[in-house]
Protein backbone atom coordinates (compact mmCIF):
# COMPACT_ATOMS: atom_id res chain seq x y z
CA UNK A 1 0.00 0.00 0.00
CA UNK A 2 2.85 2.31 0.88
CA UNK A 3 4.29 1.72 -2.54
CA UNK A 4 0.97 2.51 -4.20
CA UNK A 5 0.72 5.73 -2.20
CA UNK A 6 4.21 6.74 -3.17
CA UNK A 7 4.35 5.74 -6.82
CA UNK A 8 0.86 5.64 -8.26
CA UNK A 9 -1.50 7.66 -6.09
CA UNK A 10 -0.16 11.07 -7.16
CA UNK A 11 -1.25 10.27 -10.70
CA UNK A 12 -4.66 8.79 -9.87
CA UNK A 13 -5.54 11.61 -7.50
CA UNK A 14 -4.41 14.67 -9.40
CA UNK A 15 -5.23 15.50 -12.96
CA UNK A 16 -2.27 17.87 -13.35
CA UNK A 17 0.08 15.00 -12.50
CA UNK A 18 -1.54 12.76 -15.13
CA UNK A 19 -1.24 15.54 -17.67
CA UNK A 20 2.38 16.13 -16.78
CA UNK A 21 3.10 12.42 -17.20
CA UNK A 22 1.38 12.33 -20.58
CA UNK A 23 3.39 15.38 -21.59
CA UNK A 24 6.64 13.72 -20.55
CA UNK A 25 5.81 10.59 -22.54
CA UNK A 26 5.15 12.64 -25.66
CA UNK A 27 8.24 14.74 -25.06
CA UNK A 28 10.41 11.64 -24.68
CA UNK A 29 9.04 9.98 -27.81
CA UNK A 30 9.89 12.98 -29.98
CA UNK A 31 12.92 14.46 -28.29
CA UNK A 32 15.05 11.46 -27.36
CA UNK A 33 15.52 10.11 -30.93
CA UNK A 34 16.40 13.62 -32.10
CA UNK A 35 18.88 13.83 -29.21
CA UNK A 36 20.54 10.60 -30.35
CA UNK A 37 21.10 12.04 -33.83
CA UNK A 38 22.35 15.33 -32.36
CA UNK A 39 24.90 13.41 -30.33
CA UNK A 40 25.99 11.17 -33.22
CA UNK A 41 26.44 14.24 -35.41
CA UNK A 42 28.49 15.88 -32.63
CA UNK A 43 25.88 18.62 -32.37
CA UNK A 44 24.94 18.29 -28.69
CA UNK A 45 26.05 21.81 -27.86
CA UNK A 46 24.46 23.13 -31.04
CA UNK A 47 21.15 21.87 -29.66
CA UNK A 48 21.76 23.73 -26.43
CA UNK A 49 22.61 26.95 -28.24
CA UNK A 50 19.51 26.64 -30.42
CA UNK A 51 17.37 26.20 -27.31
CA UNK A 52 18.44 29.60 -26.07
CA UNK A 53 17.94 31.07 -29.50
CA UNK A 54 14.25 30.22 -29.32
CA UNK A 55 13.75 32.53 -26.35
CA UNK A 56 13.35 35.97 -28.01
CA UNK A 57 10.75 34.62 -30.42
CA UNK A 58 8.74 33.10 -27.61
CA UNK A 59 9.25 36.28 -25.59
CA UNK A 60 7.91 38.49 -28.36
CA UNK A 61 4.88 36.20 -28.57
CA UNK A 62 4.53 36.63 -24.82
CA UNK A 63 4.88 40.41 -25.10
CA UNK A 64 2.14 40.60 -27.71
CA UNK A 65 -0.37 38.24 -26.19
CA UNK A 66 0.66 37.16 -22.70
CA UNK A 67 1.15 33.49 -21.80
CA UNK A 68 -0.58 32.45 -25.00
CA UNK A 69 0.47 29.01 -26.19
CA UNK A 70 0.22 29.52 -29.93
CA UNK A 71 1.83 32.94 -29.97
CA UNK A 72 4.81 31.61 -27.98
CA UNK A 73 5.10 28.41 -30.02
CA UNK A 74 4.94 30.29 -33.29
CA UNK A 75 7.42 32.91 -32.12
CA UNK A 76 9.78 30.21 -30.88
CA UNK A 77 9.64 28.30 -34.17
CA UNK A 78 10.39 31.43 -36.20
CA UNK A 79 13.27 32.48 -33.96
CA UNK A 80 14.72 28.95 -33.97
CA UNK A 81 14.64 28.63 -37.75
CA UNK A 82 16.01 32.14 -38.18
CA UNK A 83 19.02 31.48 -35.96
CA UNK A 84 19.69 28.07 -37.51
CA UNK A 85 19.69 29.55 -41.00
CA UNK A 86 21.59 32.72 -40.08
CA UNK A 87 24.30 30.85 -38.19
CA UNK A 88 24.77 28.52 -41.14
CA UNK A 89 24.88 31.50 -43.49
CA UNK A 90 27.40 33.47 -41.41
CA UNK A 91 29.77 30.51 -41.26
CA UNK A 92 29.47 29.95 -45.00
CA UNK A 93 29.94 33.57 -46.03
CA UNK A 94 32.57 34.63 -43.48
CA UNK A 95 35.61 33.00 -41.90
CA UNK A 96 33.75 32.38 -38.61
CA UNK A 97 33.12 28.71 -37.81
CA UNK A 98 29.53 27.59 -37.26
CA UNK A 99 29.95 26.93 -33.52
CA UNK A 100 31.38 30.40 -32.90
CA UNK A 101 28.62 32.12 -34.85
CA UNK A 102 26.00 30.01 -33.04
CA UNK A 103 27.49 31.01 -29.68
CA UNK A 104 27.25 34.68 -30.65
CA UNK A 105 23.66 34.28 -31.79
CA UNK A 106 22.52 32.45 -28.70
CA UNK A 107 24.11 34.92 -26.27
CA UNK A 108 22.36 37.78 -28.03
CA UNK A 109 19.11 35.79 -28.08
CA UNK A 110 19.20 34.94 -24.39
CA UNK A 111 19.90 38.53 -23.36
CA UNK A 112 17.25 39.84 -25.73
CA UNK A 113 14.66 37.29 -24.60
CA UNK A 114 15.09 37.93 -20.89
CA UNK A 115 14.92 41.69 -21.49
CA UNK A 116 11.72 41.40 -23.52
CA UNK A 117 9.99 39.22 -20.93
CA UNK A 118 11.00 41.58 -18.11
CA UNK A 119 9.56 44.54 -19.98
CA UNK A 120 6.06 43.25 -19.57
CA UNK A 121 5.97 40.31 -17.23
CA UNK A 122 6.78 39.60 -13.61
CA UNK A 123 9.58 37.50 -12.19
CA UNK A 124 7.14 34.57 -12.12
CA UNK A 125 6.69 34.88 -15.87
CA UNK A 126 10.43 35.00 -16.30
CA UNK A 127 10.84 31.85 -14.23
CA UNK A 128 8.16 30.18 -16.32
CA UNK A 129 9.97 31.04 -19.53
CA UNK A 130 13.40 30.04 -18.26
CA UNK A 131 12.45 26.82 -16.51
CA UNK A 132 8.99 25.98 -17.84
CA UNK A 133 6.24 24.51 -15.75
CA UNK A 134 5.21 21.05 -16.69
CA UNK A 135 2.66 20.92 -13.85
CA UNK A 136 0.70 23.83 -15.27
CA UNK A 137 0.15 22.36 -18.73
CA UNK A 138 -3.37 22.77 -20.06
CA UNK A 139 -5.04 20.51 -22.61
CA UNK A 140 -4.02 22.65 -25.55
CA UNK A 141 -0.35 22.62 -24.58
CA UNK A 142 -0.53 18.87 -24.21
CA UNK A 143 -2.09 18.56 -27.65
CA UNK A 144 0.60 20.74 -29.22
CA UNK A 145 3.34 18.64 -27.61
CA UNK A 146 1.70 15.39 -28.70
CA UNK A 147 1.20 16.72 -32.23
CA UNK A 148 4.85 17.76 -32.47
CA UNK A 149 6.02 14.40 -31.17
CA UNK A 150 3.89 12.56 -33.74
CA UNK A 151 5.17 14.80 -36.49
CA UNK A 152 8.75 14.15 -35.37
CA UNK A 153 8.39 10.37 -35.44
CA UNK A 154 6.70 10.38 -38.84
CA UNK A 155 9.30 12.74 -40.34
CA UNK A 156 12.17 10.72 -38.86
CA UNK A 157 10.76 7.57 -40.43
CA UNK A 158 10.68 9.31 -43.80
CA UNK A 159 14.23 10.75 -43.70
CA UNK A 160 15.77 7.87 -41.71
CA UNK A 161 17.90 6.27 -44.42
CA UNK A 162 19.32 9.45 -45.98
CA UNK A 163 19.89 10.92 -42.51
CA UNK A 164 21.83 7.89 -41.31
CA UNK A 165 23.95 7.80 -44.48
CA UNK A 166 24.51 11.54 -44.23
CA UNK A 167 25.83 11.07 -40.71
CA UNK A 168 28.17 8.18 -41.50
CA UNK A 169 29.35 9.02 -45.03
CA UNK A 170 28.11 12.40 -46.33
CA UNK A 171 30.34 12.35 -49.42
CA UNK A 172 28.90 9.02 -50.55
CA UNK A 173 25.35 10.32 -50.21
CA UNK A 174 26.31 13.33 -52.33
CA UNK A 175 27.62 11.08 -55.07
CA UNK A 176 24.49 8.91 -55.26
CA UNK A 177 21.66 11.33 -54.59
CA UNK A 178 20.48 14.80 -53.84
CA UNK A 179 18.66 13.73 -50.67
CA UNK A 180 21.37 14.88 -48.26
CA UNK A 181 20.56 18.58 -48.07
CA UNK A 182 16.76 18.15 -47.67
CA UNK A 183 17.32 15.46 -45.03
CA UNK A 184 19.63 17.78 -43.09
CA UNK A 185 17.18 20.69 -43.31
CA UNK A 186 14.24 18.57 -42.18
CA UNK A 187 16.35 17.28 -39.31
CA UNK A 188 17.20 20.82 -38.21
CA UNK A 189 13.49 21.70 -38.39
CA UNK A 190 12.74 18.71 -36.17
CA UNK A 191 15.38 19.92 -33.71
CA UNK A 192 13.68 23.30 -33.50
CA UNK A 193 10.21 21.76 -33.15
CA UNK A 194 11.33 19.53 -30.31
CA UNK A 195 13.13 22.39 -28.59
CA UNK A 196 9.90 24.38 -28.65
CA UNK A 197 8.22 21.30 -27.20
CA UNK A 198 10.79 21.08 -24.44
CA UNK A 199 10.52 24.81 -23.90
CA UNK A 200 6.87 24.49 -22.85
CA UNK A 201 7.60 21.77 -20.34
CA UNK A 202 11.12 22.41 -19.12
CA UNK A 203 11.80 26.02 -20.10
CA UNK A 204 14.45 27.43 -22.36
CA UNK A 205 17.41 26.50 -20.14
CA UNK A 206 16.56 22.83 -19.73
CA UNK A 207 14.74 22.17 -23.02
CA UNK A 208 17.60 20.05 -24.39
CA UNK A 209 17.83 18.07 -21.14
CA UNK A 210 15.45 15.33 -22.20
CA UNK A 211 17.15 15.15 -25.62
CA UNK A 212 20.85 15.06 -24.80
CA UNK A 213 21.03 13.21 -21.46
CA UNK A 214 18.99 10.20 -22.68
CA UNK A 215 21.16 10.11 -25.81
CA UNK A 216 24.25 10.03 -23.63
CA UNK A 217 22.74 7.24 -21.55
CA UNK A 218 21.90 5.25 -24.68
CA UNK A 219 25.49 5.43 -25.91
CA UNK A 220 26.57 3.39 -22.87
CA UNK A 221 24.08 0.57 -23.36
CA UNK A 222 23.39 0.02 -27.06
CA UNK A 223 25.74 -0.70 -29.96
CA UNK A 224 23.43 0.02 -32.88
CA UNK A 225 21.32 3.03 -33.64
CA UNK A 226 17.88 1.41 -33.28
CA UNK A 227 18.87 0.08 -29.87
CA UNK A 228 20.11 3.53 -28.91
CA UNK A 229 16.75 5.03 -29.86
CA UNK A 230 14.91 2.57 -27.63
CA UNK A 231 17.21 3.07 -24.64
CA UNK A 232 17.04 6.86 -25.08
CA UNK A 233 13.24 6.99 -25.23
CA UNK A 234 12.94 4.56 -22.32
CA UNK A 235 15.36 6.40 -20.08
CA UNK A 236 13.74 9.75 -20.93
CA UNK A 237 10.34 8.39 -19.88
CA UNK A 238 11.77 6.84 -16.73
CA UNK A 239 13.47 10.12 -15.79
CA UNK A 240 10.23 11.96 -16.40
CA UNK A 241 8.21 9.62 -14.23
CA UNK A 242 10.73 9.48 -11.36
CA UNK A 243 11.28 13.23 -11.57
CA UNK A 244 7.55 13.90 -11.25
CA UNK A 245 7.20 11.55 -8.27
CA UNK A 246 10.23 13.12 -6.66
CA UNK A 247 8.99 16.65 -7.16
CA UNK A 248 5.53 15.67 -5.84
CA UNK A 249 6.81 14.20 -2.60
CA UNK A 250 9.77 16.47 -2.06
CA UNK A 251 8.16 19.71 -3.13
CA UNK A 252 10.90 20.21 -5.74
CA UNK A 253 10.52 22.14 -8.99
CA UNK A 254 9.44 19.51 -11.51
CA UNK A 255 11.64 20.39 -14.51
CA UNK A 256 14.95 20.38 -12.67
CA UNK A 257 13.87 17.24 -10.74
CA UNK A 258 13.32 15.40 -14.04
CA UNK A 259 16.68 16.49 -15.42
CA UNK A 260 18.42 15.57 -12.17
CA UNK A 261 16.98 12.05 -12.31
CA UNK A 262 18.20 11.79 -15.90
CA UNK A 263 21.60 12.98 -14.70
CA UNK A 264 21.71 10.26 -12.04
CA UNK A 265 20.88 7.59 -14.65
CA UNK A 266 23.54 9.11 -16.86
CA UNK A 267 26.14 8.88 -14.07
CA UNK A 268 25.23 5.26 -13.38
CA UNK A 269 25.53 4.47 -17.09
CA UNK A 270 28.83 6.30 -17.27
CA UNK A 271 30.27 3.97 -14.65
CA UNK A 272 28.48 0.70 -15.27
CA UNK A 273 27.46 0.99 -18.95
CA UNK A 274 27.92 -2.19 -20.98
CA UNK A 275 29.47 -0.44 -23.94
CA UNK A 276 32.32 1.84 -22.96
CA UNK A 277 31.45 2.42 -19.28
CA UNK A 278 34.27 3.39 -16.89
CA UNK A 279 34.18 0.13 -14.90
CA UNK A 280 34.38 -1.92 -18.10
CA UNK A 281 37.33 0.15 -19.22
CA UNK A 282 39.19 -0.18 -15.91
CA UNK A 283 38.41 -3.86 -15.36
CA UNK A 284 37.97 -5.34 -18.81
CA UNK A 285 38.61 -8.92 -17.65
CA UNK A 286 41.19 -11.22 -19.20
CA UNK A 287 41.78 -10.77 -22.91
CA UNK A 288 40.25 -13.27 -25.29
CA UNK A 289 41.86 -15.98 -27.41
CA UNK A 290 40.94 -14.31 -30.71
CA UNK B 1 34.42 2.26 -79.54
CA UNK B 2 31.97 4.71 -78.02
CA UNK B 3 33.29 7.39 -75.72
CA UNK B 4 32.11 6.97 -72.12
CA UNK B 5 33.66 10.21 -70.92
CA UNK B 6 34.60 13.16 -73.11
CA UNK B 7 36.56 16.07 -71.69
CA UNK B 8 36.10 19.20 -73.73
CA UNK B 9 38.80 21.70 -72.75
CA UNK B 10 37.99 21.16 -69.07
CA UNK B 11 39.38 23.42 -66.36
CA UNK B 12 38.65 22.41 -62.76
CA UNK B 13 39.86 24.19 -59.67
CA UNK B 14 39.26 26.05 -56.47
CA UNK B 15 38.91 29.82 -55.97
CA UNK B 16 39.53 30.37 -59.69
CA UNK B 17 42.94 28.62 -59.43
CA UNK B 18 43.04 25.76 -61.91
CA UNK B 19 44.06 22.32 -60.60
CA UNK B 20 43.20 20.67 -63.91
CA UNK B 21 43.93 23.03 -66.76
CA UNK B 22 42.48 22.80 -70.28
CA UNK B 23 42.15 19.02 -70.38
CA UNK B 24 40.79 17.57 -73.59
CA UNK B 25 40.37 13.92 -74.38
CA UNK B 26 38.13 10.88 -74.13
CA UNK B 27 37.80 7.66 -72.18
CA UNK B 28 36.23 4.89 -74.24
CA UNK B 29 33.58 2.66 -72.73
CA UNK B 30 35.12 -0.40 -71.12
CA UNK B 31 38.55 1.18 -70.68
CA UNK B 32 40.70 0.29 -67.68
CA UNK B 33 42.56 3.55 -67.17
CA UNK B 34 45.25 4.44 -64.64
CA UNK B 35 45.67 8.12 -63.82
CA UNK B 36 49.18 8.85 -62.58
CA UNK B 37 51.09 12.00 -61.75
CA UNK B 38 52.84 13.69 -58.85
CA UNK B 39 50.98 14.98 -55.79
CA UNK B 40 49.08 18.10 -56.72
CA UNK B 41 48.78 17.04 -60.35
CA UNK B 42 44.99 17.31 -60.22
CA UNK B 43 44.06 13.62 -60.11
CA UNK B 44 41.56 13.92 -57.25
CA UNK B 45 40.23 17.17 -58.68
CA UNK B 46 39.64 15.49 -62.03
CA UNK B 47 37.74 12.67 -60.29
CA UNK B 48 35.62 15.13 -58.34
CA UNK B 49 34.76 16.71 -61.66
CA UNK B 50 33.88 13.36 -63.23
CA UNK B 51 31.43 12.47 -60.45
CA UNK B 52 29.91 15.94 -60.48
CA UNK B 53 30.92 17.12 -57.01
CA UNK B 54 33.02 19.87 -58.55
CA UNK B 55 31.63 21.96 -61.39
CA UNK B 56 34.13 22.86 -64.13
CA UNK B 57 35.39 26.45 -64.11
CA UNK B 58 35.40 26.19 -67.88
CA UNK B 59 34.80 23.56 -70.54
CA UNK B 60 32.55 20.54 -70.18
CA UNK B 61 32.52 16.87 -69.26
CA UNK B 62 30.18 14.65 -71.25
CA UNK B 63 29.26 11.35 -69.59
CA UNK B 64 27.47 9.81 -72.57
CA UNK B 65 24.09 9.77 -70.88
CA UNK B 66 25.22 8.29 -67.57
CA UNK B 67 23.73 10.21 -64.63
CA UNK B 68 26.44 11.54 -62.26
CA UNK B 69 24.66 9.72 -59.45
CA UNK B 70 25.16 6.42 -61.28
CA UNK B 71 28.95 6.69 -61.19
CA UNK B 72 30.55 4.72 -58.36
CA UNK B 73 33.18 6.84 -56.63
CA UNK B 74 35.68 5.78 -54.01
CA UNK B 75 37.32 8.97 -52.70
CA UNK B 76 40.91 9.06 -51.50
CA UNK B 77 40.13 10.13 -47.96
CA UNK B 78 36.55 9.12 -47.36
CA UNK B 79 34.72 11.38 -44.93
CA UNK B 80 33.44 8.35 -43.04
CA UNK B 81 32.55 8.76 -39.38
CA UNK B 82 33.98 5.48 -38.15
CA UNK B 83 32.55 5.98 -34.65
CA UNK B 84 29.00 5.88 -36.01
CA UNK B 85 27.19 2.78 -34.73
CA UNK B 86 26.40 1.03 -38.00
CA UNK B 87 27.13 -2.58 -38.93
CA UNK B 88 29.29 -3.63 -41.87
CA UNK B 89 26.21 -5.24 -43.45
CA UNK B 90 24.10 -2.07 -43.26
CA UNK B 91 26.98 0.10 -44.42
CA UNK B 92 27.68 -2.01 -47.49
CA UNK B 93 23.92 -2.15 -48.12
CA UNK B 94 23.91 1.60 -48.77
CA UNK B 95 25.56 0.69 -52.08
CA UNK B 96 22.09 -0.38 -53.22
CA UNK B 97 20.79 3.18 -52.83
CA UNK B 98 20.18 3.69 -56.55
CA UNK B 99 18.01 0.57 -56.52
CA UNK B 100 16.23 1.06 -53.20
CA UNK B 101 16.21 4.84 -52.79
CA UNK B 102 15.24 6.30 -49.44
CA UNK B 103 12.31 3.97 -48.85
CA UNK B 104 12.73 0.75 -50.83
CA UNK B 105 12.94 -2.31 -48.64
CA UNK B 106 15.87 -4.70 -48.62
CA UNK B 107 14.21 -7.96 -49.63
CA UNK B 108 15.84 -11.36 -49.61
CA UNK B 109 17.49 -10.94 -53.04
CA UNK B 110 19.03 -7.66 -51.88
CA UNK B 111 20.31 -9.26 -48.69
CA UNK B 112 21.82 -12.09 -50.73
CA UNK B 113 23.54 -9.57 -52.96
CA UNK B 114 25.00 -7.82 -49.90
CA UNK B 115 26.25 -11.13 -48.51
CA UNK B 116 27.66 -11.98 -51.92
CA UNK B 117 29.51 -8.68 -52.13
CA UNK B 118 30.99 -9.20 -48.66
CA UNK B 119 32.10 -12.70 -49.67
CA UNK B 120 33.67 -11.33 -52.87
CA UNK B 121 35.94 -9.00 -50.88
CA UNK B 122 36.69 -11.62 -48.24
CA UNK B 123 34.66 -10.09 -45.43
CA UNK B 124 32.23 -12.95 -44.79
CA UNK B 125 31.61 -13.22 -41.07
CA UNK B 126 32.03 -9.48 -40.51
CA UNK B 127 28.35 -8.70 -41.18
CA UNK B 128 27.40 -7.73 -37.64
CA UNK B 129 30.62 -5.99 -36.68
CA UNK B 130 30.48 -2.21 -36.30
CA UNK B 131 32.50 -0.40 -38.95
CA UNK B 132 34.68 1.18 -36.25
CA UNK B 133 36.20 -2.22 -35.42
CA UNK B 134 37.68 -2.76 -38.90
CA UNK B 135 41.37 -2.39 -39.72
CA UNK B 136 42.50 -0.12 -42.54
CA UNK B 137 42.68 -2.95 -45.06
CA UNK B 138 39.32 -4.39 -44.01
CA UNK B 139 37.82 -0.92 -44.32
CA UNK B 140 39.07 -0.69 -47.90
CA UNK B 141 37.66 -4.15 -48.65
CA UNK B 142 34.31 -3.01 -47.26
CA UNK B 143 34.33 0.11 -49.45
CA UNK B 144 35.05 -2.09 -52.49
CA UNK B 145 32.08 -4.25 -51.53
CA UNK B 146 29.89 -1.17 -51.61
CA UNK B 147 31.25 -0.18 -55.03
CA UNK B 148 30.49 -3.74 -56.16
CA UNK B 149 26.86 -3.36 -55.09
CA UNK B 150 26.52 -0.02 -56.85
CA UNK B 151 26.76 -2.02 -60.08
CA UNK B 152 27.93 1.08 -61.95
CA UNK B 153 28.97 1.31 -65.60
CA UNK B 154 31.61 3.86 -64.62
CA UNK B 155 33.78 3.31 -61.55
CA UNK B 156 36.20 5.93 -60.23
CA UNK B 157 38.77 4.88 -57.61
CA UNK B 158 41.01 7.54 -56.04
CA UNK B 159 44.26 5.94 -54.80
CA UNK B 160 42.40 2.82 -53.68
CA UNK B 161 45.52 0.88 -52.64
CA UNK B 162 47.11 3.46 -50.35
CA UNK B 163 48.18 2.04 -46.99
CA UNK B 164 46.91 -1.40 -47.98
CA UNK B 165 49.10 -4.51 -47.71
CA UNK B 166 50.20 -6.62 -50.68
CA UNK B 167 47.65 -9.37 -50.24
CA UNK B 168 44.70 -7.00 -49.92
CA UNK B 169 45.97 -5.06 -52.93
CA UNK B 170 46.17 -8.28 -54.96
CA UNK B 171 42.61 -9.24 -53.97
CA UNK B 172 41.24 -5.82 -54.82
CA UNK B 173 43.15 -5.57 -58.11
CA UNK B 174 41.59 -8.91 -59.09
CA UNK B 175 38.20 -7.35 -58.44
CA UNK B 176 39.12 -4.38 -60.64
CA UNK B 177 40.21 -6.79 -63.40
CA UNK B 178 36.88 -8.54 -63.06
CA UNK B 179 35.00 -5.26 -63.50
CA UNK B 180 37.10 -4.60 -66.60
CA UNK B 181 36.17 -7.99 -68.02
CA UNK B 182 32.51 -7.19 -67.41
CA UNK B 183 32.91 -4.22 -69.71
CA UNK B 184 32.71 -1.49 -67.10
CA UNK B 185 34.77 1.66 -67.42
CA UNK B 186 37.22 1.80 -64.51
CA UNK B 187 39.44 4.79 -63.76
CA UNK B 188 41.93 4.63 -60.89
CA UNK B 189 44.51 7.07 -59.54
CA UNK B 190 47.69 5.20 -58.65
CA UNK B 191 51.26 5.79 -57.49
CA UNK B 192 52.59 2.24 -57.85
CA UNK B 193 54.09 2.21 -61.37
CA UNK B 194 54.76 -1.53 -61.29
CA UNK B 195 51.09 -2.13 -60.63
CA UNK B 196 50.12 0.23 -63.46
CA UNK B 197 52.44 -1.60 -65.89
CA UNK B 198 51.14 -4.98 -64.79
CA UNK B 199 47.41 -4.38 -64.64
CA UNK B 200 46.35 -1.20 -66.43
CA UNK B 201 46.41 -1.25 -70.24
CA UNK B 202 45.92 2.51 -70.57
CA UNK B 203 47.37 5.42 -68.63
CA UNK B 204 46.80 9.15 -68.36
CA UNK B 205 49.86 10.99 -67.06
CA UNK B 206 48.44 14.12 -65.50
CA UNK B 207 50.19 17.29 -64.43
CA UNK B 208 47.32 19.75 -64.42
CA UNK B 209 46.93 18.92 -68.04
CA UNK B 210 47.59 15.71 -69.94
CA UNK B 211 51.35 15.16 -70.35
CA UNK B 212 50.69 11.88 -72.14
CA UNK B 213 47.64 9.70 -72.65
CA UNK B 214 47.46 6.26 -74.27
CA UNK B 215 48.83 2.73 -73.94
CA UNK B 216 50.68 2.43 -70.64
CA UNK B 217 54.07 1.47 -72.07
CA UNK B 218 54.12 4.53 -74.32
CA UNK B 219 53.00 6.92 -71.58
CA UNK B 220 55.27 5.96 -68.70
CA UNK B 221 58.59 6.92 -70.27
CA UNK B 222 61.24 8.61 -68.09
CA UNK B 223 61.04 11.76 -70.20
CA UNK B 224 57.29 12.07 -69.72
CA UNK B 225 57.58 11.57 -65.97
CA UNK B 226 60.26 14.23 -65.63
CA UNK B 227 58.10 16.56 -67.66
CA UNK B 228 55.12 15.86 -65.34
CA UNK B 229 57.14 16.68 -62.21
CA UNK B 230 58.33 19.95 -63.75
CA UNK B 231 54.82 21.12 -64.58
CA UNK B 232 53.36 20.82 -61.09
CA UNK B 233 54.30 24.21 -59.71
CA UNK B 234 52.40 25.83 -56.82
CA UNK B 235 49.39 28.11 -57.03
CA UNK B 236 50.29 31.73 -57.62
CA UNK B 237 47.94 34.17 -55.93
CA UNK B 238 49.06 36.92 -58.24
CA UNK B 239 48.53 34.89 -61.41
CA UNK B 240 46.73 36.80 -64.17
CA UNK B 241 43.47 35.50 -65.63
CA UNK B 242 44.06 32.72 -68.12
CA UNK B 243 43.54 33.78 -71.72
CA UNK B 244 44.57 30.59 -73.47
CA UNK B 245 42.49 29.91 -76.52
CA UNK B 246 40.41 26.73 -76.27
CA UNK B 247 42.31 23.88 -77.89
CA UNK B 248 40.73 22.04 -80.72
CA UNK B 249 39.11 18.83 -79.57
Amino acid sequence: MMLYQALIAPFTEFEFMRRALAGIVALSLGGAPIGVFLMLRRMSLVGDAMAHAILPGAAIGFLLSGLNLFAMTFGGLIAGFAVAILAGLVSRVTELKEDASLAAFYLVSLALGVTIVSMRGTNIDLLHVLFGNILAMDDRTLLVIAFNATLTLLALAVIWRPLVIECVDPLFLRTVSRAGAPAHLIFMALVVINLVNGFHALGTLLAVGLMILPAGIAKFWARDISGMMLVAVGSAMLSGYCGLVLSYHGGLPSGPAIILVAAVIYLISLFFGRSGGVVRKLFPGRHLEA
Amino acid sequence: MTAQLTFQNVTLGYDRHPAVHHLTGRVDAGTLLAVVGPNGAGKSTLFRGIVGILKPLAGSIDRNGVDVHDIAYLPQSAEIDRTFPISVFDFVGTGLWRATGAFGSLGRPAKQRISGALAAVGLSGFENRNIGTLSGGQMQRMLFARVLLQDARVIVLDEPFNAVDARTTADLVALVQHWHEEGRTVIAALHDMELVHASFPETLLLARTAVAWGPTAEVLTPDNQTEARRMCEAFDDGAPACTAAPQAA
